[in-house]
């Protein structure tokens, strides 16, 4: 059974969301690397991009198959986690400890359209 | 069988050659060149004799599994027997000859077989005209798209930027989408494994150029909502593209065009009985409905009125040229000996066998793995891994062990829509004994699943190499001989 973490938000596209003022600390869940298998290449955006809620910010690739991500909130890239880039499978180790992009958020309120970990454990169990 | 897996590299010999080449008399030209442009040292090539070379790939090539050697149930690829009377005709003198540069006068019987062929994939198909151009699947696609395109920017259509594909696609369609510069919009299938005709419903606008479609699609099942789909393209003014990489079972039976579809591609190495890549040429020939005639891309084979046939390069307004010269004739020649043996009844058997064994396997082994989607299947059909899912063993393992077996493993992890996806396509050319043996089989390894699962999860064990490291070989590939060591 693939773990949640409480207090973090989560989308339907299965990443998570941290909450630092006002960075969204963004990763993917622990039920999306189980998904994946063995992670061969995270595919990351650069520092100052910027993003609106829904669109996709890089991908995922395993063995088995590649997967877009999707940006929860709106905002700027203002950090990436580089460790990635040469270690991928850490996201295998632990999905939680090891985030993707920092996203200085133009609009928090998209907060709201995410869902709570009971949410999200209840939509995985259906998938 | 012997094992062997050395690379060519580790047979080479300082010194060793299999060939004399005559001495260079061109004095100086080397030093002619400007330095940037010559190698500080020589390439690393392997040195070594003509026997050294034989031996080395004949011994690769025995470990080599094909079709000729055993089952290939490898789902949405249509591994059916390629009848050797196709090489045999493809190796005549007066074919394999051939010049693309040729006279057309002197061409005049190919020319005619060019024309035969593609009035007898029109016929197959229900389609006004084909182009027999393109030399691939993939490439087919991109042609279709390319007329496609072209038909709508001709009525100055240009806000038809986007295209449709479902979910269950084979994944060159939304490739080749956007190789032509369309924009993909996915649309989602429903529980049943059918395209959502709800879901559907609210993308269609007028910046939509058309929809990509398999029929049946990757899980083996009948669009049956088809003609509706085709209404309500049609409609929004959109067309109606067919991926005829699942042919196969309709054979003779239904028709694309009678289904609504504008514009599709035939793989020629599945349904028809060419080879299978390997690297070597293809044919995605691609057909069209009337109004598009047209945009098919040049050159094409034109009648003149005393019937004597030319190689024209401007008619219509085509969507452009994909080839340089009339696409891979030797492997057009194939599947048109293969239309002319099976013959216009035979050929109407090729779909309904190919049917029959399909349902007859999942049939037989659905009490042990996962259907997710009851009901008559076509060519292929999906199981989504084992029923008993507590033993713990995927997907992976019973492809792995198959191996052992003998048998070719079926595709694995696609499609997308379940996470133990296990695609299996048996064709019309295998025997009844070759099913059941597959079948008992499966059935050996879903009980090896509970009463041995470590068997399955080290497997293959039998095979030149055992099971690869798939995930190192992903994170930190060796690409050079050289790095090896």
């Amino acid at each position: 059974m693939a773990k949640t973490v409480e207090g973090l938000y989560y989308s339907e596209s299965h990443e998570w969301v941290k909450v630092e003022g006002n960075v969204a600390v963004i990763g993917i869940t622990d039920f999306a690397q189980h998904a994946m298998g063995d992670l061969s290449y995270v595919d990351m955006p650069e520092v100052d991009d910027e993003f609106e809620a829904g669109e996709e910010f890089g991908a995922v690739e395993s063995v088995k198959a590649a997967s877009d991500l999707f940006c929860p909130v709106s905002g700027t890239v203002v950090e990436i986690n580089e460790e990635l880039e040469d270690a991928p499978e850490l996201l295998n180790q632990d999905a939680f400890a090891n985030w993707i992009m920092k996203v200085e958020m133009s609009d928090p309120s998209e907060l709201e359209g995410l869902m709570d970990a009971a949410a999200y454990e209840a939509m995985c169990a259906n998938e | 069988m012997k094992y062997y897996d050395k690379l060519i590299f580790d047979l080479s010999k300082a010194g060793r050659q299999g060939y004399s080449l005559p001495v260079n008399r061109w004095e100086n030209s080397v030093s002619e060149l400007p330095a940037g442009l010559r190698r500080s040292a020589a390439p690393a090539l392997p040195e070594v004799s003509e026997l050294d070379v034989v031996r080395h790939y004949t011994n690769l090539s025995q470990m080599n599994f094909g079709v000729d050697s055993g089952f290939y149930p490898l789902g949405s690829c249509t591994m059916k027997y390629n009848p050797k009377i196709n090489e045999e005709i493809a190796a005549m003198p007066a074919f394999a000859g051939l010049h693309p540069l040729q006279p057309y006068q002197t061409v005049q019987g190919v020319l005619r077989l060019y024309k035969d062929l593609s009035h007898a994939l029109s016929e197959i198909t229900g389609m006004a005209e084909f182009t027999l151009n393109p030399f691939a699947g993939a490439h087919g696609e991109l042609t279709g798209l390319m007329v496609i395109r072209q038909y709508h920017m001709s009525r100055g259509d240009i806000k038809r930027t986007r295209i449709i594909v479902p979910d269950s696609a084979h994944g060159t369609n939304p490739a080749s989408a956007a190789v032509c510069g369309l924009e993909i919009v996915q649309v989602k299938s429903k529980a049943n494994g059918l395209v959502d005709v709800e879901d559907l419903k609210p993308l269609l606008d007028d910046t939509i150029a058309g929809i990509m479609m398999t029929n049946p699609n990757t899980l083996g099942l009948f669009e049956k909502d088809i003609k509706e789909i085709a209404a309500l393209v049609h409609d929004c003014g959109g067309l109606l593209y067919y991926d005829g990489a699942n042919m196969n079972p309709l054979m003779g039976v239904v028709r694309p065009g009678d289904m609504g579809f504008d514009v599709l591609h035939l793989n020629l190495h599945k349904t028809f009985s060419t080879p299978h890549g390997g690297g070597g040429p293809g044919a995605g020939p691609v057909g069209v409905a009337a109004h598009l005639v047209g945009h098919l891309p040049v050159p094409k084979v034109v009648e003149s009125e005393d019937g004597t046939l030319q190689i024209v390069d401007a008619e219509g307004e085509p969507c452009g040229r994909i080839s340089g010269f009339m696409g891979n004739f030797g492997v057009l020649l194939r599947a048109y000996t293969y239309i002319l043996m099976l013959g216009k009844q035979n050929l109407k058997m090729v779909g309904p066998l190919a049917v029959l064994g399909a349902n007859y396997i999942k049939e037989s082994l659905k009490d042990c793995f996962e259907l997710p989607i009851e009901s008559v299947c076509k060519h292929e059909f999906v199981f989504d891994g084992l029923k008993d899912k507590s033993t713990g063993v995927t997907t992976l393992d019973i492809a792995k062990r198959l191996l052992d077996y003998g048998f070719h493993a079926p595709t694995i992890y696609f499609p997308l829509l379940f996470h133990q996806a296990i695609m299996i396509e048996p064709t019309e050319t295998e025997s009844k004994e070759t099913l059941d043996g597959f079948i008992e089989i499966m059935k050996h390894i879903a009980a090896e699943a509970g009463s041995d699962p470590e068997s399955l999860k080290t497997a293959p064990h039998t095979t030149p190499v055992r099971r690869l490291d798939e995930t190192t070989a992903a994170r930190q590939p060796i690409l050079r001989y050289k790095d090896m060591n």
